[in-house]
């Protein structure tokens, strides 16, 4: 994921309301040679051809790859095949095990990470001595790697010499293959996404709470509302787009996951498990790709983990605008 | 909205007679914190930090050690032992170093680049500049992995497969950077400044080079930071452009763990040295950073 902190609609909304740089001027004066400027195209060229060479360009391209039988070995070259790829996939039972997995590894991180992110952030926002101290402490994990991260964590869930199973049979508990079995293997996955982003989504919640008029909090204090109410009805409600915003991010990463499926085995197999158990669609992609060689097939699961991402930013949008119409 | 821009509504409606001690967080209306806050606070922040202190513990320690049953919980001096096996097992050092030379370029050139764009969207009116503004925020919906694919092929085309260009020139610009730099110029760069440079003389790029930049330099500070973290964790695409001969710190890591007969302590150790030089910087500049992850959120 990368640190874009923004939605489009908010962004756009910014973009709308803060648009005219000096509004409330006589006309007369913003007409200077400088408000009125060729030269910005020449600013903002360099980000859109990086980006249309870099990422548009590809993207698009990568569609018309999906519609080709084509390889690694044969880059240029490949055999049209219309739709072909799509049906393929929509049949292969691998696709649906990676979507499967990539939906419950998705939700094992994403629900108690953005859930213990708004209590530490409702936290954070007390009066606490050392709270530099503790932000910082609660965003070392966001500056740790991917690779980093599931290295430690495949150690800690190790079989035989694992802490985490030499701590549960401590306490008198079986000990867990985590990497063998489906749930304990997606369980353990979901815990390294979840210690990676929890203590950033807590910062990006904190953010957000310290924006809240006090007002709300004293009329609802005089209302009678103990902290836990105050919590519920004025914290959770004045934070609704704040937390839309990280899901639509968490979900877009957890449909894009690759690196802790891709590590937890230790050995970067592409197989996701012995049985494909933790096999992610962005792990399947890339075992079609660079392993299979069939880059046709890799370009329409890309396509197909694009479509998902529209479908849950589309959903989402239409929630918060029914939200929106509710209230007025 | 909640996610109020610089001089929008939350701010303005604060009464006079109040004092307004909420920026930064230190008078919010939340009270004082219990000893149930510190004792939760404190078992998260452990939580935080523990797993980087294993990779210490175990990166320090024989194979052996670290399966005793209790485990070992303080560091050892086999640390060193270790640090050699993994240098000798994967190319970390070059790694580090080639990291450090990709991360360092990417930073450079999405700042610079950012500040060019974010300077004109913010302050210069040319035609169709909220479409391409749109268009920009529009771009941070595109995920890597569509690209991928093509980008492969491109830098196949290009002879660069292994070598660092490879990684820099797709991540040289960010449009969450544009934003942020429109954002921070738009509230904190006066025009009045702008037009004196105008009717000094100075052309559009001194007035850039000599008001913009150093007025934009705190938010230049903070994209730097960010920008800099994430080039140095991508992992994603250095690990298809870029193989195990000239690896950077994240594809070096991923092969230290491909070893037939995996060490585990040569790999925590591999591990270690990998994270520390990200974890230094982050000890240093911890706090900066997440002011300037707040900051994000809020200006967007």
């Amino acid at each position: 994921m990368t640190i874009a902190s923004q939605t489009p609609r908010q962004a756009l909304h910014g973009a709308t309301t803060a648009a005219p740089p000096t509004a409330p001027r006589p006309p007369a004066r913003r007409r200077t040679s400088l408000t009125r400027n060729r030269w910005g195209y020449a600013y903002v060229a360099p980000f859109f051809l990086l980006f249309a060479a870099f990422s548009l360009y590809p993207f698009l391209y990568t569609a018309w790859i999906s519609l080709h039988k084509t390889s690694l070995s044969n880059i240029g070259g490949g055999t049209w095949v219309g739709l072909d790829n799509y049906r393929a996939l929509l049949q292969s039972e691998f696709f649906w095990n990676a979507a499967r997995n990539t939906l419950t590894i998705g939700i094992l991180a994403t629900v108690p990470q953005l859930c213990m992110a708004l209590g530490l952030a409702h936290l954070l926002n007390y009066k606490i001595r050392n709270r530099t101290f503790f932000r910082t402490v609660m965003l070392m994990p966001y500056a740790t790697s991917i690779a980093a991260a599931t290295l430690v964590f495949a150690q800690l869930f190790g079989r035989d010499y694992g802490l985490i199973n030499t701590l549960l049979e401590a306490v008198g508990l079986e000990r867990i293959d985590w990497e063998a079995g489906t749930l304990s293997s997606q369980v353990a996955i979901a815990a390294i996404v979840t210690w990676r982003w929890t203590g950033y989504n807590a910062l990006i919640y904190l953010a957000a709470m310290q924006s809240i008029p006090g007002e709300l909090y004293e009329a609802a204090e005089i209302d009678g509302a103990n902290r836990w109410k105050q919590f519920l009805h004025v914290t959770i409600p004045s934070l609704r787009p704040t937390i839309l915003f990280t899901v639509v991010v968490s979900t877009i990463g957890a449909v894009q996951l690759f690196g802790e499926p891709l590590l937890f085995a230790g050995n970067g197999t592409t197989s996701g498990g012995s049985s494909g158990q933790y096999q992610t669609l962005g792990l399947l992609m890339y075992q079609q790709g660079w392993s299979n060689f069939h880059i046709g097939q890799a370009a329409t699961t890309a396509w197909a983990m694009f479509m998902i991402i529209l479908v849950i930013v589309g959903i989402n949008a239409v929630i918060s605008r029914l939200r929106t119409r509710a209230e007025r | 909205m909640t996610i109020a821009l610089p001089g929008t509504q939350t701010t303005s409606v604060q009464p006079v007679d109040r004092p307004v001690t909420r920026k930064g967080g230190k008078g919010t209306r939340a009270g004082k914190a219990g000893p149930v806050t510190y004792t939760l606070l404190t078992l998260t922040a452990l939580v935080s930090i523990f797993p980087l202190y294993w990779t210490l513990v175990a990166g320090s320690h024989t194979n052996a050690d670290i399966a005793a049953t209790p485990p070992p919980f303080l560091p050892n001096a086999s640390l060193f032992t270790n640090f050699k096996a993994a240098l000798e097992q994967a190319p970390i050092g070059k790694a580090i170093l080639n990291s450090v030379l990709v991360s360092g370029a990417i930073t450079v050139g999405t700042v610079f680049f950012c500040t060019l764009a974010g300077f004109a969207f913010a302050k210069l009116a040319f035609k169709g500049r909220g479409l391409l503004l749109a268009l920009v925020i529009g771009t941070m919906m595109v995920p890597t992995q569509l690209s991928v694919i093509p980008l492969f092929m491109m830098i196949a085309d290009l002879q660069w497969v292994n070598q660092l260009q490879a990684v820099i020139f797709p991540t040289l610009v960010s449009a969450f950077g544009v934003f942020f730099m429109r954002q921070y110029l738009i509230s904190s760069l006066p025009n009045e400044l702008l037009e004196a440079g105008r009717v000094d003389g100075a052309s559009t790029f001194r007035i850039f080079w000599s008001i913009v930049v150093p007025v934009a330099r705190p938010a230049m500070a903070v994209l730097a930071m960010l920008t800099f973290l994430t080039a140095w964790n991508e992992f994603f695409w250095p690990l298809i452009a870029l193989t195990n001969a000239n690896p950077t710190v994240q594809v070096a890591l991923a092969g230290l763990g491909s070893g037939y007969v995996p060490q585990q302590s040569v790999i925590m150790a591999g591990t270690l040295l990998g994270t520390l030089p990200v974890l230094i910087v982050f000890t240093i500049l911890g706090k900066q950073i997440v002011g300037g992850i707040m900051q994000g959120a809020v200006k967007g």
